[in-house]
């Protein structure tokens, strides 16, 4: 998913803020993206655990919906996702997926209600399939409108709180989980309080023009550094959190990849949404297979791909792996049969032909630390 | 004076008598970004010119480290299993990777000097 189609890579509103800070820029999901800053991933891994990281995140893509007349937007983007959308106050933003027919998972994606509008924000190498997507399916309920040139930016990190109230002194008090439009530094952004590093933050959707000014007064601050995509990868891997194209698939429903808390509890009774009957019948029967936490034995890192047996006999597969700069040792991910998948159990991940013993944990790695107030 | 070479794989050997010290280069390090593992071949191995004898795992990902001569294994750089970071602070010091008998020292003479690596990483833009 992340291989980009051939053509020029595009850029983000910050590009040139990039270069200056010496970032290393390589192609991801179409996109020039900055993978690393000079100090490198583990000092920007602990800057964000610790203290506080800005990350570009404007290759994702941003979409409006807006119902028009005689309809609601929330109805009828429920009948893409699983999600509980029609329960979203104003200001509350959730995490959902839209589905196949199969309850296989097309793309990850946030929503927030703002009351007049649903609020999208979806994966950078799906985005053009999620709007025709959504096109198709949306078009008779709800305006679609792509907001592909503004920027996003995530401030993340204990001290996110401390740094963005600054700007905006609302920023401190709202929880987790919900988001506002906020005036910063005269530009009107919408602000929600998430992210996907397991910690506290912000997300802030910026005018392209403002991304900026904006990315440059947060890096004005002492507790604030940049942050690239290789420590938003072990940050996030740290949290639990599926990556999509490698954790997260067409071949993978909801609940196998133990994402069954996000589906509404009423639309697991009602369905209607692609793949309700698959997906019903899983959280009644059980799933083929589940997501599992690995922790490996020693230093060597199983990555993706890598199998999981135990006896010898093949159970399942690593779908993300790497090293955990918080605990200092090797993680992973991956699907294991489910009758095999119990936390405890005594696995080998198979690392360059060798089996390295590792045993099935509750995730996430390192405890989230999220504001709910 | 000892004779360092280098190899398009970008390790760098440096031959005192019969045997060499083996490490990566600082423009491979760069490249890798920070290292958290490196498995380094045993003592006593035998391992012959172009085979991959060591993985070394960046935080980024996982790079096969191959030989730039034929020989036996006679040390190898236990001090990187607590601190592999050295091969990203000191690549041609304390991250050398590990000690090797050579048996044919001819195989020097197809590796590079340090200005025709420099010439080479240079061209790699």
């Amino acid at each position: 998913m992340t291989e980009a189609s051939a053509g020029p890579l595009k850029r983000t509103p910050l590009h040139a803020l990039h270069k200056e800070l010496g970032a290393r820029l390589v192609p991801f999901a179409g996109y020039e993206m900055p993978v690393q800053y000079p100090t490198g991933i583990l000092v920007e891994h602990a800057q964000t655990r610790n203290s506080c990281g800005l990350f570009d995140v404007s290759h994702m893509g941003q979409v409006r919906l807006t119902a028009k007349p005689g309809h609601t937007a929330a109805a009828a983007l429920e009948t893409l996702v699983p999600g509980d959308i029609a329960g979203l106050a104003p200001g509350q933003q959730r995490y959902t997926q839209f589905t196949n027919d199969s309850g296989g998972i097309l793309d990850d994606l946030m929503v927030t209600s703002t009351g007049d509008h649903l609020l999208v924000v979806v994966n950078a190498a799906c985005k053009d399939a999620d709007l025709a997507h959504m096109q198709a399916g949306l078009s008779a309920a709800c305006e679609i409108e792509p907001m592909f040139s503004r920027g996003l930016l995530a401030l993340q990190g204990p001290l996110a709180s401390s740094v963005l109230s600054r700007l905006v002194p609302q920023a401190a008090s709202m929880k987790f989980m919900t988001g506002a439009y906020l005036l910063i530094d005269g530009a009107r952004c919408y602000v929600t309080r998430s992210g996907y590093t397991g910690g506290d933050g912000y997300e802030i959707s910026t005018p392209a023009d403002a991304t900026d000014p904006i990315a440059r007064k947060l890096l004005s601050y002492a507790e604030v550094k940049p942050i690239g995509l290789g420590a938003r990868d072990s940050l996030r891997l740290e949290a639990g959190l599926c990556l999509y194209g490698h954790d997260i698939d067409t071949t993978t429903t909801p609940v196998e990849a133990v994402l069954l808390w996000s589906i509404g509890k009423e639309r697991r009774v009602k369905g209607g949404f692609p793949g309700a009957s698959v997906i019903q019948k899983q959280i009644a029967e059980g799933a083929p297979r589940r997501r599992v936490g690995l922790l490996p034995d020693g230093k060597a890192i199983a990555r993706e791909g890598a199998g999981i047996v135990i006896a010898g006999k093949s159970v399942g597969t690593v779908t993300s792996g790497g090293f955990s700069p918080t605990l200092g040792r090797a993680i992973a991910m991956g699907y294991v049969e489910r009758s095999q998948s119990a936390n405890g159990t005594k696995v080998e991940l198979v690392v360059r032909g060798k089996p390295v013993p590792a045993e099935i944990v509750p995730m996430p790695f390192v405890k989230h630390a999220y504001y709910r107030g | 004076m000892a004779e360092v070479k280098f190899s398009e794989e970008h390790e760098w050997i440096s031959v005192d008598g019969e045997v060499g010290t083996v490490g990566i280069t600082p423009y491979a390090q760069e490249q890798l970004g920070d290292v958290v593992f490196v498995d380094v071949p045993a003592a006593g191995r035998k391992i012959a010119k172009g085979e991959s004898v060591a993985v070394v795992e960046s935080v980024k990902a996982a790079s096969d480290i191959y030989s730039p001569v034929s020989g036996e294994v006679v040390e190898a750089n236990a001090a990187l299993a607590d601190t592999p970071g050295d091969v990203n602070t000191e690549p041609m010091g304390k991250g050398w990777f590990f000690k090797v008998k050579l048996s044919d020292k001819g195989e020097l003479a197809g590796l590079m000097d340090e200005a025709a690596y420099d010439t080479f990483v240079k061209g790699l833009g």
